[in-house]
């Protein structure tokens, strides 16, 4: 039937891979954070990659089920627990009917996104579940979750058979608990069209020096603080479209990365791109660590994503087959 | 600037932006829409986004790996197909653009920080308010927020830079003034623009199936209003 919210979270909020298309009515892509995570957790379930799904930080909501439900967790750990059971992230659980889902104390990253099989029943908005706050519009009545909020679900299976006497069971299935990205602390970009305007003395900086993910920071950008950096040119830059991901340099030398609910254009000058593939490591770092960059080619980012890609498709033919088979063997489906 | 009259470059690992001027002019905005158009009816598979900006046309592009079928990099294929897109499309070709009035009450209790202007600029607040109301404006570009119109350009005589401490809260349907833009606050925002007076208009609402009021290449005039007119407008 549905999942009722018994705890508010920080900001809990109805995403899914992003609403395109319509950047050019300044309506931004939005989307999961942490897109890799947010597809995981669907694929582990049997759904679409783009499904919604919810997006949950720390102090996180508290989820009760009122029916049996099939559900999978990715990205951040949060000791998630089903009854006060720990349950694993990146696998498929089973939950019976008033099960309480509760995140317990915040160990590593920095969001969690919760799936469930079928999907939740709300509407899409301009062809997206993704919710912008901004416009009040998309994901659950256009604003983020709050206690007593009741999201349904669309399957509505009795599993009791499954569950027996269990509050939960677990599934053999998993998914991959790393992003693909090789060293810790390291996000990896392509040069920006004003990479130029910097001084040779700011652009060994920029690639030397450790850059602090400030407390500043939400889904529209992560506001960096490090070694202040100077151009050449007091140049004003004519605002352009921005994209997930820009670096761009603020007046006062420091630096803002774009995230998902980023504004559509900007002027500010561009320093780099963060890759496609290194967004998702993003996502999950805390508030506080430091990261260095380094910067890549835009074919071996291509690359990456590929992997990135090929991974999610193998992962999706293997929970299907899965699913397919527990639920024949089960007689459900 | 290439002598081919855009340059193009990346905008992200997925993006790439095409150039076709470095001003804030009308001349190479009208070129920026034609693409735009000139794009959105070629309905490129890989494109997922075109954005239309001041002087620049941006494309996201989603379809890597199907791009790396053809060719072994994607970034490469997808420059070549809007390259030849570009070659193709008719620049001299303008778009029937629409006029919008616009009401606006610059009353000083909606128009913030139009008193200020007057001092500032020694300039009776009626004389400001003839001038903003006293052109048509072009719609140069849709950003920052959804349904922000960037208007271009005021009149020198009301040109004022942004504020040194931005509002936290400007309220929705505000119409402001920085630089040489001048714009409409579709939703309560924190910004650092000259407030001069607020329209009643939605220029943004989510359930019609065109959310904006206001595109690109649009024609916008402020007719002026009174506080009565505004309240009743608004109601």
């Amino acid at each position: 039937m549905s999942i009722r919210i018994i705890k508010q979270g920080i900001a809990d909020s109805m995403q899914d891979t992003g609403r395109y298309g319509y950047q050019h009515m300044g309506i931004n892509p939005g989307g999961a954070m942490d897109t890799l995570a947010a597809q995981k957790a669907n694929l582990l379930v049997g759904n679409d990659a783009n499904e919604a799904v919810i997006e949950i930080h720390f102090p996180a909501s508290s989820f009760l089920f009122t029916s049996d439900a099939v559900i999978a967790m990715s990205g951040a750990d949060f000791s998630a627990a089903v009854n006060d059971i720990p349950v694993p992230v990146n696998t498929t659980l089973i939950v019976a009917k008033n099960s309480l889902l509760q995140f317990k104390k915040i160990n590593d990253g920095a969001r969690i996104y919760l799936a469930a099989k079928g999907g939740f029943d709300i509407p899409k908005w301009l062809g997206s579940y993704s919710t912008n706050v901004v416009a009040g519009a998309g994901g659950f009545n256009g604003r983020f979750l709050k206690k007593d909020d009741e999201i349904l679900l669309r399957h509505n299976d009795d599993l009791s058979e499954l569950l027996t006497k269990n509050s939960f069971i677990e599934l053999s299935l998993k998914a991959n608990s790393t992003n693909f990205n090789s060293s810790p602390g390291i996000i990896r970009i392509i040069k920006g069209n004003e990479w130029d305007w910097l001084t040779e003395e700011s652009k060994q900086k920029y690639i030397d020096s450790p850059y602090i993910i400030t407390p500043q920071s939400n889904r529209m950008g992560y506001r960096m603080h490090g070694e202040a950096l100077q151009t050449i040119t007091s140049r004003q830059l004519i605002s352009t479209a921005v994209t997930n991901g820009t670096i761009q340099l603020l007046p006062n030398g420091q630096l803002i990365i774009l995230m998902a609910d980023h504004q559509t254009t900007g002027g500010y000058p561009r320093i780099g791109h963060v890759i496609a593939v290194d967004i998702p490591t993003l996502a999950q770092m805390q508030m506080n660590s430091a990261i260095r960059f380094r910067f890549i080619d835009i074919k071996e980012a291509e690359d990456l994503f590929i992997n990135q890609h090929d991974y999610l498709l193998s992962l999706k033919n293997e929970c299907n087959f899965y699913l397919d088979e527990y639920f024949r063997q089960h007689k459900f489906n | 600037m290439s002598n081919r009259g855009f340059k193009i470059y990346a905008s992200g690992s997925n993006a790439l932006t095409i150039e076709l001027g470095n001003s804030i002019e009308e001349a190479a905005n009208k070129k920026v829409l034609a693409l735009f158009h000139h794009l959105q009816q070629q309905n490129i598979p890989a494109v997922k986004d075109i954005i239309p900006a001041y002087c620049t046309v941006t494309i996201v592009v989603n379809d890597i790996p199907g791009l790396r079928k053809e060719s072994d990099d994607a970034f490469s294929s997808i420059q070549k197909k809007i390259e030849s897109t570009i070659n193709e499309c008719d620049f001299t070709k303008t778009f029937p653009s629409r006029f919008i009035e616009v009401p606006v009450c610059y009353d000083a209790s909606l128009g913030l920080d139009i008193g200020k202007m007057g001092e500032q600029k020694n300039m009776p607040v009626g004389e400001i308010i003839s001038i903003h109301s006293n052109k048509t404006y072009r719609v140069y570009m849709i950003g920052f927020l959804p349904g922000f119109a960037y208007l271009g350009s005021v009149d020198e005589r009301i040109i004022s830079a942004r504020k040194t401490e931005p509002r936290t809260l400007v309220p929705a349907g505000s119409v402001g003034i920085a630089g040489e833009q001048t714009g409409i606050y579709p939703f309560d925002s924190p910004g650092g623009w000259n407030i001069v007076g607020r329209t009643p208009l939605k220029m943004f609402e989510s359930k019609k199936e065109n959310p904006v009021l206001l595109s690109a290449g649009d024609e916008v005039r402020f007719i002026p209003i009174s506080i009565k007119e505004f309240q009743s407008l608004q109601s």
